[in-house]
């Protein structure tokens, strides 16, 4: 039995996937999944230069809202999607990381612009972690400096796709 | 169909008597089905409700709004709705949790209270109180203690100092609204909504009240928090409020009980000021729903085109300007009473 095609590339047996899924709820599962993957209300958080993408990706002309993704919640309560925009400084991490941790689950973290994926320009400098993922799992890499909206678009829309799949 | 559902109504209890079931039992179970449906109708509401927001508030800002999901985008809340009933519920550990719990609900129930004296057509509000005008004042008022319930029970200072903003505003806020109420109850002579949409006979009470119109556009506007006067949750200074803590469908109740409030204000002033469900060709419950959808088109159209009001800009101008400028049109709506009195009108 295949529950989910996302499972079988890593190679795991129908046991193993009945133990990542609960079994009961396969189906509801799905139905959940449909409504995640269209509905990410970002955090508004952003330490650099890459938010101003951000924010034009939510303006006129690029208009994130199509997509249903333009709610910015400021509190991470209400957030579902991270959206780590810039460098983390050293002093900066346990910040982020708690905010991260404020989220409620189901959570995502798309990693934005080189500064968030490898630490960019500033990797050899004395203050900036290497990359977000050195804090937290990050599901999504938007490579670029800064990345424009319509790479930060298409970085939701695989966001979405894998959310879809069931594959976080 | 102009008594389509008074007549589904009257069918029913005449069919429940005839089985044999006492009348106040028919009455009951009649009343109950009146408030399921008004929850429904609420709910679902909303989902529209949120929907048009987000498409307004597009083509405001020159932008699209939601058109992925749907004809239109229209299917883009019931994904949100979906996703917040499934998102984990967090109650911090130092929250006070029975306050915190009970907040929403009881902020919800309040916004569906609203709607028991609402005359929703001709002869179709729940209850024909005749205080009815009355006591929906003083039951929008009670939401102020859910914001400050929310706020308290969080134990988090951004909710603290949102829901303590919010109660200021309201509080304030409250004196206009009631106040420029007044006048139309001085000219109706009467409480009870529907005699005063029976009032509105021969003109609407918009042509006779601007001022207390407006008033209450304004102080309802801050009543229900929502722009220009959201100051209970300006992200730049308060993260989202009193709401800060609240995760997931704790936090969709609150949203739900806004949204909820706006119709209710919005059918409110339709009631008061633009003759209720009277109108040509269409049946009068066609017409409330038409009446009150156009004002609340204009508090979205507020909401989005005004900058938002710094606080203390905000106090004084309801202790400044609204509450003189009723108080004025009370005076000024009693002296026209008598004056036309005298003349014999
Ligand atoms: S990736 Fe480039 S544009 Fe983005 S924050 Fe780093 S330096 Fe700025």
């Amino acid at each position: 039995m295949v529950l989910n095609e996302a499972d079988t590339r890593d190679g795991s047996s129908d046991v193993e996937q009945l133990e990542k899924h609960n079994i009961i709820v396969t189906t509801l599962e799905k139905i959940w999944n449909w409504s995640r993957a269209r509905s990410f209300w970002p955090l508004s958080y952003g330490c650099n230069c890459c938010p101003i993408e951000m924010m034009a990706s939510g303006a006129a002309r690029f208009d994130i809202a199509r997509y249903g993704y333009e709610v910015f919640r400021a509190s991470p309560r209400q957030a579902d999607l991270l959206i780590v925009a810039g460098p983390i400084t050293l002093k900066m991490a346990p910040v982020v990381k708690r905010v991260y941790e404020q989220m409620p689950s189901p959570k995502w973290v798309l990693a934005m612009g080189n500064c968030a994926t490898s630490g960019g320009p500033f990797r050899d400098g004395y203050s900036i972690l290497p990359g977000a993922d050195t804090l937290f799992k990050v599901d999504i890499f938007v490579p670029g400096c800064p990345p424009r909206p319509e790479a930060l678009f298409h970085g939701l829309l695989e966001l979405k796709k894998k959310v879809e799949r069931g594959d976080y | 169909m102009e008594h389509l559902f008074t007549n589904i109504a009257q069918i029913l209890t005449s069919w429940m008597v005839s089985l044999g079931l006492p009348p106040i039992w028919a009455d009951l179970i009649l009343l109950i089905g009146q408030w399921t449906i008004i929850v429904v109708i609420v709910t679902l509401n909303v989902i529209v409700l949120v929907w048009l927001e987000r498409k307004i508030s597009g083509f405001i800002q020159e932008r699209l709004g939601p058109n992925r999901l749907g004809p239109f985008g229209a299917f883009q809340t019931i994904a949100d709705a979906m996703k917040l009933l499934t998102k984990e519920d967090i109650i911090p550990s130092q929250a006070d949790r029975w306050i915190f719990m009970t907040a929403p609900m009881l902020f919800i129930v309040i916004a569906v209270m609203l709607y028991a004296v609402l005359p929703l057509g001709q002869g179709m509000e729940v209850v024909d109180l005749n205080v009815g005008l009355f006591y929906f004042i003083s039951l929008g008022s009670l939401s102020t203690i859910c914001l400050l319930m929310a706020g308290w029970g969080s134990n988090n200072k951004w909710s603290l100092l949102g829901a303590m903003r919010s109660v200021a505003q309201m509080i304030s806020y409250e004196i206009p609204l009631a106040f420029s109420l007044l006048g139309v109850v001085m000219l109706a002579g009467s409480l009870n909504l529907s005699e005063i949409v029976t009032a509105q006979n021969r003109y609407w009470f918009i042509l006779l009240q601007p001022v207390a119109f407006l008033t209450y556009f304004i102080a309802a506007t801050a009543e229900l928090n929502r722009g220009p006067f959201d100051m209970p949750e300006a992200e730049q200074e308060l993260t989202a409020g009193a709401y800060t803590e609240y995760t997931g469908m704790r936090w969709a109740l609150f949203f739900l009980a806004e949204y909820t409030n706006l119709v209710a204000v919005s059918a409110l002033a339709a009631t008061l000021f633009f003759g209720g469900g009277q109108g040509p060709w269409l049946p009068s419950w066609l017409w409330i729903i038409i009446k009150t959808y156009l004002i609340m088109l204009v508090f979205m159209w507020m909401k989005w085109t005004f900058p938002r009001i710094r606080m203390d800009h905000l106090m004084s101008f309801s202790w400044k300007v609204l509450i003189p400028v009723s108080l004025a049109n009370i005076l000024i709506t009693g002296l026209g009473i008598e004056f036309f009195r005298g003349m014999g009108w």
